[in-house]
């Protein structure tokens, strides 16, 4: 892979909270590296830390309590981790962007929608206010909403345009790289639907990689080029859709799969991943899926690296090199 | 907007009614009869009766009662017995010396408050936090006559830099603003941070950091004008309530405000001078939270909406 074509480039990201509780293991050496214009689908249970990711990307993860730590962390070959608070106050909303997961908590209710998406153009861009008035408006437009509504306050608006409102606002100064964090999570299916065309069709139109975030397999298969599937904080897959859909390789995506419910036939049973996910501030030695995994054993206590499949597929499970001839049920057949 | 305020004035109406029914029937229930305790002590009963009616004071109560409020309307408070003056004329004299003072407390409530409340909640748990609550624990609970005699040991015995007291000219309203405002500023200090701590945890506060803004412009903007509406009520509560007089530092810096006046006629029987004292009170209170109300408007486009519904 050629290192300039790379917009995000993250290695040994580990992120803890540390409350009073004990110390929240969020994020546990997470590496990843997206390539200019790809969309990475970042899937994952709730608590697997996916938002704790993104957070630290803007290096917006809450001090105290969190703490980040990481080896590496460039954005189009820009070192984060060495950069001034108001370095990175450039950089937010301008190269890196994010939508957040719910649109109606993520809009401040005090001000327009247009001096919301307007402060954004006119902190990075070296325009008038007027101007960047001019701009939100046709921001909104581009997200289909009238621009004369940029004078309307947010609870004139809807779920689904609020939430359009919210991508006009991480759109607005073009980033390289746009996190979406569950950004159709709260809306209605055919919302929905619609959100997501919009953010592709803007995406493409600007040339912006994206982290999609969901723990919907069938949006990422929709607008994602790669898949990274998290759990415990960490990736334990990741590969181009077809590696991760057709060819599976780790129990832990394979057990999402599973779960998902057989269309043709509504009466069967539901497989689930039994047991549940580990307590974040206890997480089990080597492998963390280690107890709920069918093909544990007592190589899974040792800590795992990432196994590499193919240029593409990668896959965090020590069975593969471990235990010659490993291989899980699904996928098996079409290697 | 204009159709919120003219119902809200109405709603004024019911509430003056209340209160002057409840003030009125009150004063009458204090025992002692007011007209013998004023006659001369050699007066005769009819004499005494004559000066009944010359005062006003003739009749069953319910008459007096709506005899006083016929002349409420005609912006006729009546006589001060004690000053033999009308009722208005004489808190008009006084009420300037306490709006001198409301306003001095209040700006320096507010000076200490909004940014001690901000920077404890911006601080959660630090030091500063501490200190801030502390301070405000201070405030609110020091006595003001007491910090005011400290104030005047200070800063007019030993220093000799402002006056002990009485009212000539902006120096003399420091000392009594600054006591008056330490024990309103507790109370703001203790709004204004539990207010920002609910707001700075809000998603949209995160927004606008992940846009780039500033921690000083995300504080100051996108978070203190959510946090604005219960500090707006606690500062139109307290403008109020200073408005009403402060009888203790009125009495420590020797102040000419309207508190002392209100104590001076229930100490003398002065029965209209009180009456009509607590009617004012209640329009400059009702007002005041009115002005709050609209305030509101002015800091949530939300509760905008809602009154011109």
């Amino acid at each position: 892979m050629n290192e300039k074509d790379l917009v995000l480039d993250l290695k040994n990201l580990v992120v803890r909270y540390e409350t009073e509780g004990g110390i929240v293991r969020a994020v546990n050496g997470l590496d990843l590296q997206i390539r200019r214009g790809t969309s990475v689908g970042l899937v994952g249970e709730t608590g697997a830390g996916k938002t704790t990711t993104a957070l630290a990307l803007l290096r917006l993860v809450p001090d105290p309590p969190g703490v980040v730590e990481c080896e590496r962390m460039e954005l189009d070959g820009h070192d984060l981790l060495s950069m001034s608070e108001s370095e990175l106050e450039k950089i937010r909303g301008k190269d890196i962007s994010m939508i957040f997961q719910d649109p109606m908590t993520a809009l401040n209710p005090v001000f327009t929608v247009g001096e919301q998406i307007a402060e954004s153009i006119y902190l990075h861009e070296d325009v008038s206010y007027a101007e960047a008035q001019k701009r939100a408006a046709e921001m909104l437009e581009m997200v289909g909403i009238p621009g004369e509504r940029a004078a309307e306050y947010p609870f004139q608006f809807s779920g689904g345009m609020k939430q359009r409102v919210v991508i006009a606002i991480a759109l607005a100064c073009r980033p390289k790289l746009l996190i979406a964090d569950e950004p159709t999570t709260a809306l209605d299916v055919t919302i929905q639907a619609q959100v997501l065309d919009l953010m592709q069709n803007l995406r493409r139109q600007y040339q912006t990689s994206l982290i999609m975030i969901t723990h919907d397999l069938g949006i990422v298969a929709e607008i994602c080029d790669e898949v990274a599937v998290m759990y415990a904080g960490n990736i334990v897959e990741k590969g181009t859709l077809e590696d991760v859909f057709l060819r599976t390789k780790h129990p832990y995506t394979e057990g999402l799969f599973n779960s998902i419910p057989y269309i043709k036939d509504r009466r069967a049973m539901l497989t689930p991943i039994y047991g549940l996910p580990p307590d974040p501030t206890r997480l089990p030695e080597g492998c963390a899926f280690r107890p709920r995994c069918p093909y544990a054993g007592d190589d899974c206590t040792q800590p795992q690296t990432a196994h590499r499949i193919s240029d593409t597929h990668y896959v965090r499970c020590s069975a593969y090199y471990s235990r010659p001839g490993f291989h899980i049920k699904r996928g098996a057949d079409n290697p | 907007m204009g159709r919120y305020i003219v119902r809200r004035i109405l709603l004024m109406i019911p509430v003056f009614l209340g209160v002057s029914l409840v003030v009125f029937f009150l004063m009458d229930l204090a025992p002692g009869d007011i007209v013998a305790f004023m006659a001369p002590q050699e007066a005769t009963e009819e004499e005494i009766e004559q000066l009944r009616k010359e005062l006003g004071l003739d009749g069953p109560l319910i008459q007096r009662y709506f005899r006083y409020m016929g002349n409420l309307l005609r912006g006729d408070f009546g006589m001060s017995l004690s000053m033999k003056q009308p009722v208005i004329d004489v808190f008009k004299a006084r009420f300037p010396a306490t709006a001198k003072l409301a306003f001095g407390s209040i700006i320096v409530a507010m000076l200490i408050s909004v940014p001690l409340g901000i920077a404890a909640a911006t601080h959660h748990r630090s030091w500063l936090d501490g200190f801030s609550m502390v301070t405000a624990m201070l405030g609110v609970s020091m006595p003001s006559f007491w910090l005011g005699l400290l104030l005047i040991i200070l800063f007019a015995l030993r220093l000799g830099w402002l006056p002990s007291g009485g009212i000539h000219g902006f120096s003399s309203v420091i000392l009594p603003a600054i006591t008056l405002g330490a024990g309103q500023a507790g109370h703001l200090t203790r709004i204004t941070r539990s207010s920002m701590l609910e707001v700075i945890r809000q998603d949209y506060v995160r927004t606008a950091r992940a846009k780039g803004v500033s921690e000083r412009v995300v504080i100051y903007k996108h978070a203190l004008k959510n946090a604005l509406i219960p500090i707006i009520t606690i500062f139109g509560s307290t403008l109020g309530n200073a408005f009403g007089g402060a009888v203790a530092i009125e009495t420590v810096f020797a102040w000419p405000g309207v508190g002392r006046l209100t104590v001076f006629a229930i100490n003398h029987r002065d029965i209209p001078l009180a009456t009509g004292c607590i009617m004012l009170f209640t329009m400059i209170m009702t007002v005041t939270m009115l002005l709050v109300d609209i305030a509101y408007a002015y800091a949530d486009p939300r509760i905008k909406a809602r009154y011109s519904q």
